[in-house]
């Protein structure tokens, strides 16, 4: 009945009968996308409207004496840092937890599993604050000693060592296990969705398990990945109390993951700044939240592009 | 691809229970009694009704008591109190958000201004909240750690390094110090705390601590936590660690002696509120304002010069009786000899002489209704 | 093929889970089915207990077991089974190695949570508020209430516009519209929490006055960060749905949007409802812009129209933040909110779980 072949060559589709039905659902979904573009727009423009009196002040009445860039420019770069590091650690394993649950995991336990993992999501972020101040930090000064040791020639591992370990690495390790949950998700429900008949075919090839994933689950779900890699990066960006609690923010623009000296992020700062700030301090603040947006615009329309290369590997074009 | 289409029909009972909400009636099984322990309001009448604040976070330990306590002897008024933060609650306050605020600081020039508009009048601005901040440190085998004001900017400046340091042993004569890394550790958020204690290193040691006084920690290096709870919780997982924070925070960890004098003198609650003694209430802002600077430069025996003085902001009428009332029943049990012992007990904070009540407790009993 | 693709599915599906892989694969006699164990056990064995004896830590044992294992299997399988087979047997290590390194942090942080809140885990916690409470003692029935009422009510909202939303996106909009909504919930995913507060916040004041306060705000506010995170994984789950599905609905005279509503939507239900669940998990344990939106309050209020409401992340925040003395009580309190947000969170999952499996086809 159904083949790839049949949608091949039944390529101009007939269109469907047009009925009330269909009209008002058109419209219903119109609706809802015009609705949340209002809210979104919404929120948009009180940033912008929040913010400008920041944008315009002179910087000497600005916090810290600062102009605008000088104050935003480091929390910035610790956002940056954070997020990278929280995306470098949390995707690939994202992946394979993902390929474990979809193709590897017995199918009995596969659900249980998936759950098990879903369950990173259900930890509120204060909660992962407090574990990577208690647990973690502490856990990670033996391997940040090793490190420094090793590779201490590298910027990034230059030291000296946090004694506390409540540092970048551990910041981001703790976004890393933040986001992995939700590239997960995204990325199980991906692959398990992979045409049957790509994987039987690779594999009555001859394929090996893992070159029929490379040659069929993979590329059909590389979107699935990035898009769900975009949605974890999004939160590690944004993430405010995790971040606030984990991260010992007591220095400038350093690459250096392992002391206690480290930039803030723009999200932590808002929340850690923001209870005792009045007047253009709280502009300040909200202007440091709209380049937040605009990273995230970047790096989405980055994602957007890679993906949309991509298209021909998606069901639906 | 039949299967598809048989789905349609098939249809799941179950889904249901998401709707289900489960709020039949029910009410906390605390909230029907009355929870006692407080002294009856000075009115002597009950009051009703709900008032909110909000403001400084310091002040929520002791909000709490003050709230059970009040509304025990009150049973149908409700008191929010949101701590949001002081300046949060400052802005609250001036826009009539909330009727009341905590404060870290009393209200800037423009501010009481727009507050004075707000309130159509005079603002009330009592101390409430007067608390030790403790310089606590974790350092095994170190007791009764004497410091000096300047050692103390030293070392919170990254000067001093090492915990023998010729600094830190002229101040503990006799002892043996380690020789081991100082980390100072200090607030990431902009906080009250914070401002009293660099405005403190700025008095008393200006000399070398040369920033001015705010909220946000000043220099860079050393380690940063979140709030009270955060900074102790980096002193204890360290070890050389130093850090300031709530006295009554401080749990087991070394609260170190400050140079005050000639003496050695730590941070308890009397010497804490012996401080608002010494210090000069801040002239121009009305008759019902008790601002304080205070005075860090003591050298009184018995004083302890490292204190956060956190305020209750209000107007000095409401064009609301029931909120007039309300207000003016709880400023007054908070700045009563009760109130601040509730809070003492609750909070570790240091209770406000008699002396100095009986200065406040006019301009509080004076709020009144009207336009 | 044309005998039943579900058959065809749950065959294909034991295979890849536990059976051998099909033996024109391994022109080389395969290891005997045993031998990685036994590789694995003799690793362990020889080179986790050798780091344990002199004297490191478990976590550096148990690392260099899993790199020794790796890398001995992969030469084992090289020698005797050829490299594709080694490969694949490489990244099966892999892969399970990448599931029980995520298990590990999951297994740490519900260990701390368990261990600190079970302390509080009481009759008096799920009954009591704090009203008139100090010190020891009281609970988190109004927080609780308030958790459910004020995240029911942002579900309540999102769930419908996000899914709609990501509909639209797939199945209708190609046009300028279609480019906004995804500009704009691109944007929207990275918003940070507590800037949905204040957004909530100043909307709200515009109308009520600076004053108000109230659970509805706090929905609106979690809706902002929720409807994002619907549409992005629904769009996603929705844009796979295979073309040929569709084209044969459409084949035999259905409508469009009874093609969506009974093909296309039941066809990735499970996946949506999994998005969902992580969407209201994302929401759930939100606390700054509660703090800013809701506020707190240490009664019961179940009117989320009016007033102050109490809500676990807020509490659990403001128990850990500002404790009295002692801090014991409040500390605990704070986890033990800590830990039933957790339960709640597992709760509702599982919940999603059973829907979807209710809406989802029959494989047969």
């Amino acid at each position: 009945m159904t083949s790839t072949t049949d949608a091949a060559t039944g390529r101009p589709t007939a269109r469907p009968v047009l009925q009330v039905g269909d009209r008002v659902f058109v419209n219903l979904t119109r609706g809802a996308g015009v609705l949340l573009l209002v809210v979104l727009a919404g929120v948009a423009v009180f940033l912008i409207a929040e913010a400008v009196p920041a944008l315009i002040a002179p910087s000497d009445e600005l916090p810290g004496g600062l102009t605008l860039i000088a104050y935003i420019a480091p929390l910035v770069f610790g956002t940056i840092l954070s997020a990278a590091i929280a995306l470098v650690v949390a995707t690939p394993l994202g992946v394979g937890v993902a390929l474990f649950i979809s193709h590897y995991a017995p199918l009995r336990i596969a659900q249980p599993l998936a759950y098990l993992v879903d369950l990173l999501a259900a930890v509120p972020s204060i909660v992962y604050g407090l574990w990577g101040a208690a647990v973690l930090g502490p856990a990670s000064v033996g391997l940040a000693t090793w490190l420094n040791e090793w590779f201490g020639w590298l910027p990034f591992f230059a030291g000296p060592v946090s004694a506390t370990g409540r540092t970048m690495l551990v910041a981001g390790l703790v976004l890393a296990v933040m986001i992995l949950p939700i590239i997960t998700a995204v990325s199980r429900e991906v692959f398990r969705q992979t045409p049957k008949l790509h994987e039987e075919a690779a594999l009555a090839l001859g394929a090996t398990r893992w070159e029929m994933i490379r040659m069929a689950v993979l590329p059909f779900g590389r979107s699935g990945v990035i898009s769900g890699a975009m949605l974890g990066l999004g939160r590690a960006l944004g993430e405010t109390m995790a971040v606030a609690i984990v991260l010992s923010v007591s220095g400038g623009v350093t690459l250096n993951l392992i002391s206690s000296g480290n930039p803030s992020t723009i999200a932590a700062n808002i929340a850690l700044q923001f209870p005792e700030s009045s007047g253009l301090a709280v502009n300040t603040l909200i202007a440091s939240g709209l380049v937040l947006f605009v990273i995230t615009l970047l790096v989405n329309a980055a994602a957007r592009a890679i993906v949309n290369r991509r298209r021909e590997f998606s069901g639906a074009n | 691809m039949k299967n598809q289409r048989h789905v349609a029909r098939a249809r799941a009972a179950a889904v249901g229970v998401a709707a289900g909400v489960l709020l039949a009636g029910c009410g906390a099984a605390n909230e029907s009694v009355p929870a006692g322990g407080a002294a009856p309001s000075a009115g002597g009448t009950a009051l009703s009704g709900t008032i909110s604040g909000a403001g400084a976070s310091s002040q929520q330990a002791a909000m709490q008591a003050w709230i059970a306590g009040f509304t025990g002897s009150n049973p149908d008024a409700t008191v929010n109190y949101d701590p949001a933060g002081s300046g949060a609650g400052r802005t609250q306050f001036l826009s009539g958000g909330v009727a009341f605020a905590g404060s870290d600081a009393y209200l800037k020039v423009d501010e009481l201004t727009e507050a004075q508009r707000r309130c159509g009048g005079d603002v009330v601005e009592v101390p409430a909240y007067v608390s030790p901040i403790a310089v606590v440190y974790n350092l095994q085998g170190v007791t009764d750690l004497q410091l000096s004001p300047a050692t103390v900017a030293g070392i919170f400046l990254g000067k001093i390094t090492e915990w023998n340091a010729p600094e830190i042993a002229a101040d503990n004569p006799g002892k043996t110090l380690p020789d081991q890394a100082v980390i100072p550790v200090h607030r990431s958020d902009d906080s009250g705390t914070t401002q009293n204690f660099t405005d403190y290193l700025n008095k008393a040691a200006p000399d070398i601590w040369t920033a001015k006084a705010t909220g946000t920690w000043p220099v860079q290096g050393g380690e940063a936590a979140q709030g009270t709870s955060g900074v102790i919780g980096a002193v204890q997982g360290g070890n050389g660690t130093v850090g300031y924070a709530d006295e009554s925070q401080a749990g087991s960890l070394g609260k170190a002696l400050i140079k005050v004098g000639d003496a050695y003198t730590g941070p308890t609650a009397e010497a804490a509120a012996n401080v608002l003694a010494e210090s000069t209430r801040v002239e121009g802002r009305g008759d019902s304002s008790f601002a304080f600077d205070l005075n860090r430069t003591t050298t009184a025996a018995g004083t302890y010069p490292i204190v956060l003085v956190s305020y209750q902001i209000a107007c000095s009428k409401y064009p609301d009786a029931a909120q007039a009332a309300l207000v003016k029943g709880f400023l007054t049990y908070t700045t009563s000899a009760d109130g601040q012992q509730a809070a003492a007990k609750a909070a570790g904070s240091a209770p406000l002489s008699d002396e100095l009540r009986t200065q406040i407790t006019p301009a509080v009993t004076g709020i009144t209704a009207g336009a | 093929m044309s005998t039943g693709i579900g058959n065809a599915r749950r065959e294909a599906d034991t295979e890849l889970a536990t059976g051998p892989l099909p033996s024109i694969t391994s022109p080389v006699r395969p290891l005997p089915d045993g031998s990685p164990w036994g590789i694995l056990g003799t690793t362990a064995v020889v080179v986790g207990g050798g780091t344990l004896l002199l004297g490191h830590g478990v976590g550096l044992a148990v690392t260099l077991t899993a790199v020794v294992y790796a890398a001995a299997m992969y030469g084992v399988a090289r020698v005797v089974e050829g490299p594709r087979k080694a490969m694949d047997r490489l990244v099966t290590i892999l892969v399970t190695a990448a599931f029980l390194v995520a298990l590990a942090p999951l297994v740490s942080v519900v260990a701390t949570v368990v261990a600190n809140g079970v302390a509080r885990f009481d009759v008096e916690f799920f009954t009591y508020s704090m009203r008139g409470v100090v010190g020891a003692g009281g609970g988190a029935y109004h927080a609780v209430l308030g958790t459910l009422i004020i995240t029911a009510i942002a579900a309540v909202l999102s769930i419908p516009v996000g899914l709609l939303t990501a509909v639209y996106l797939v199945e209708y909009g190609r046009g300028k519209l279609g480019r906004a909504i995804t500009f704009f919930v691109d944007v929207m995913t990275g918003v940070p929490s507590i800037v949905a507060g204040l957004f909530a916040f100043a909307l709200f004041a515009l109308f009520f006055g600076p004053g108000v306060r109230m659970g509805f705000m706090g929905s609106v506010a979690l809706c902002v960060l929720m409807i994002p995170v619907v549409v992005r994984s629904t769009e996603e789950l929705l844009k796979i749905v295979p073309n040929e599905l569709r084209e044969a609905a459409y084949a035999l005279g259905v409508p469009k949007w009874r093609t969506i509503t009974k093909v296309v939507i039941p066809t990735s239900v499970a996946g949506i409802a999994s998005g969902v669940t992580l969407a209201i998990a994302r929401v759930v344990g939100e606390t700054a812009p509660l703090l800013i939106a809701v506020g707190i309050t240490t009664g019961v209020n179940l009117n989320p129209f009016d007033g102050r409401m109490a809500t676990l992340p807020v509490f659990s925040y403001y128990s850990y933040v500002a404790p009295g003395v002692p801090r014991e009580p409040f500390l605990d309190r704070a986890w033990t909110a800590a830990l039933v947000l957790i339960i709640l969170v597992m709760a509702l999952n599982l919940l999603a779980r059973l829907v979807a499996r209710a809406f989802a086809p029959k494989t047969n």
